[in-house]
């Protein structure tokens, strides 16, 4: 089928193929906000509220056996 | 020329009582598969699965391993007394599988309906939990859709796609490896940390993708492999294959569900036909898909067989293309609005990614969980290795609603949703009405006491007044639905009636 072998694929978006993607991602612990949608805070304060308590206790007792 | 095909979701659980993690996951996956059963009146016993047609070393390539040379936990037709494994009445199979409860969806034709069921499978995991935690003395038992525990174990969730024969397994293999290599930056679930057990620090675009260690294979459980042999189609064999993918995530949002099974059928359709004639093979798959999977900023490159370098985006834009020149070449599709709603998603998720990958928030699993951990990185100053973070991305997959934090930002609406609640729950009760599933589960349904057993493709009855039982076969998956014997199941009083009405010739 002709058309196919084409090495860039032909986007169909309104932006530039070559525009910046995504912010990379920051060094540890620097975490950047931009992106992030303006009302994070407000979900980040409701998942406070049932986040498990001792989260290094909640991490080491999920132990799974191998599955598929 | 179309997205639809006869396909299922199945989804293998976690499972942990929480401060025990000791306790017995093949007990406690039994008993979250029985209590449900129970409560629905369901028989559930090591003889309600019908293993007759059951082939799990049957392999694709053309051969079959001898049994005494298999692992055993390739073995999943043996019978065990003390698991549970049930057909429910929505046509699903409920049952144990290793040490995890699964949930394996009825055939459904449609991808919508493939995300209908798979959600009504996690409605189905919740009631369990919730009817476990009303039992006086018992430890609470809670289930997590996901795939990984973060300690060097995987569970998984597979897709089945049902194929013509006559598709040369070679093909499947060629233009399928490049596919599901890249697939995940679309429904990837997201993973906090590096390497199978999350010794490196950082987040990865899949749960799955460190567990994937050969392109092709048999096993599911170790070496797993990019492309899964096992050939066991539950079906008529000389006229299909069940292709086996393993190498999906457990999903939660709609859109990434959707197109997961959605592009995948796709792909599948443009391979039958002859459509794929390029050769995108990528060198070294494995180790590009571990490097895809842990790029979210979706830079990395991969190498294709003829040298060209390009990102995982770029790969998904050229199945993209070629499934958009094969479906305006080719005018019969049955269903123009199902393939279209995949086709616009599956453009705008790739525009989306191009742009900015955090407008995904909300489409896509490991784009909306990467928002809430870069969310609490920057309030909180958290490093990747911090055990909030871990925690966060396990208590994502919770299937409770007050603790799962995807339920939480789905009641918040902040994520798009495809599948109406109602939708959902009458799911959970009911088959869909387009395959053979209508006949399974409206037979447990209607003649619970006299299914001695049932599965993918046999209904067994316990006739009355008949010393042996009755079995019927279900090998042609088209067949069986509402329309063929919706009527017949309605109105045949008992059993007796129905095998009677299955015998006459149709008019």
């Amino acid at each position: 089928m002709p058309g196919q072998e084409h090495a860039k694929p032909q986007r169909r978006d309104e932006e530039p193929p070559e525009a910046p993607e995504a912010p990379p991602a920051p060094p540890a612990g620097a975490a950047v906000k931009e992106g992030l949608s303006d009302d994070i805070d407000s979900v980040l304060d409701e998942i406070d509220g049932v986040l498990e308590a001792n989260a290094e206790e909640f991490v080491r007792g999920f132990v799974q056996k191998g599955g598929q | 020329m179309t997205v639809r095909r006869i396909m299922g979701l199945e989804t293998e659980y976690g499972i942990s009582v929480p401060g025990d993690p000791l306790a017995n996951p093949m007990f406690l996956s039994g008993q979250v598969v029985s209590v449900y059963a129970a409560a629905h009146g369901i028989r559930s016993n090591q003889s309600s699965w019908d293993y007759a047609f059951e082939d799990p070393l049957r392999d694709a390539r053309g051969w079959q391993i001898d049994r005494q040379s298999a692992d055993p936990s390739q073995l999943t037709d043996l019978d065990d007394p003390s698991l549970a494994n049930v057909v429910l009445p929505n046509g699903a199979r409920y049952y144990v599988d290793h040490a995890h409860p699964e949930y394996s969806s009825p055939e459904v034709t449609l991808p919508r309906d493939a995300v209908r069921w798979d959600r009504a499978g996690d409605a189905i995991a919740l009631e369990s939990v919730r009817l476990l935690a009303e039992r006086p003395g018992q430890a609470p038992v809670n289930l997590y859709k996901n795939n990984a525990d973060g300690k060097g174990q995987s569970y998984g969730t597979h897709e089945n796609y049902l194929m013509p024969r006559r598709t040369p397994f070679p093909d499947i293999i060629r233009h399928l490896i490049p596919f599901f290599v890249t697939r995940q930056v679309v429904c990837g679930a997201g993973r906090v940390g590096l390497g199978v057990d999350s010794r490196g620090a950082g987040f990865q675009v899949s749960q799955r993708a460190d567990f994937f260690e050969t392109e092709v294979g048999l096993e599911t459980t170790l070496k797993r492999p990019i492309i899964n042999t096992r050939d066991e189609p539950h079906a008529v064999a000389d006229r299909y294959r069940r292709l086996h993918v393993i190498i999906g995530d457990a999903n939660h949002l709609d859109v990434a569900s959707l197109l997961k099974v959605g592009t995948t059928s796709l792909v599948l359709g443009m391979i039958e036909d002859g459509h794929l004639r390029g050769d995108w093979s990528i060198r070294r798959p494995v180790a590009a898909l571990q490097a895809v999977s842990h790029d979210p900023t979706l830079s990395a490159h991969v190498e294709l067989a003829d040298g060209r370098t390009m990102t995982a985006l770029d790969v998904q834009w050229m199945y993209l293309e070629a499934a958009r020149s094969w479906l305006d070449a080719r005018g019969d599709d049955p269903e123009p609005e199902a393939t279209a709603e995949v086709m616009e998603l599956w453009e705008d998720v790739l525009g989306r990614l191009g742009r900015d990958v955090m407008t995904c928030s909300g489409l896509l699993d490991w784009v909306t969980k990467l928002e809430l951990l870069e969310g609490y990185r920057s309030r909180d100053g958290l490093a990747w290795d911090d055990h909030r973070l871990a925690a966060i991305d396990i208590q994502w997959a919770d299937v409770r609603p007050e603790k799962g934090l995807v339920h939480r930002l789905r009641d918040r609406g902040r994520t798009r949703d495809l599948i109406d609640p109602e939708a959902i729950r009458e799911a959970r009760e009911t088959p869909p009405e387009d395959t053979r599933a209508w006949f399974r589960g409206t037979c447990v349904k209607r003649f619970s006491g006299q299914v001695f057993s049932a599965s993918w493709d046999s209904v067994v009855f316990d006739v009355p007044g008949r010393t042996s039982l009755q079995r019927v076969p279900i090998l042609e998956p088209e067949r069986g639905t509402r329309a063929q014997v919706g009527s017949l199941l309605e109105e045949s009083e008992d059993v007796v009636a129905l095998l009677h009405g299955l015998a006459t010739p149709e008019d």
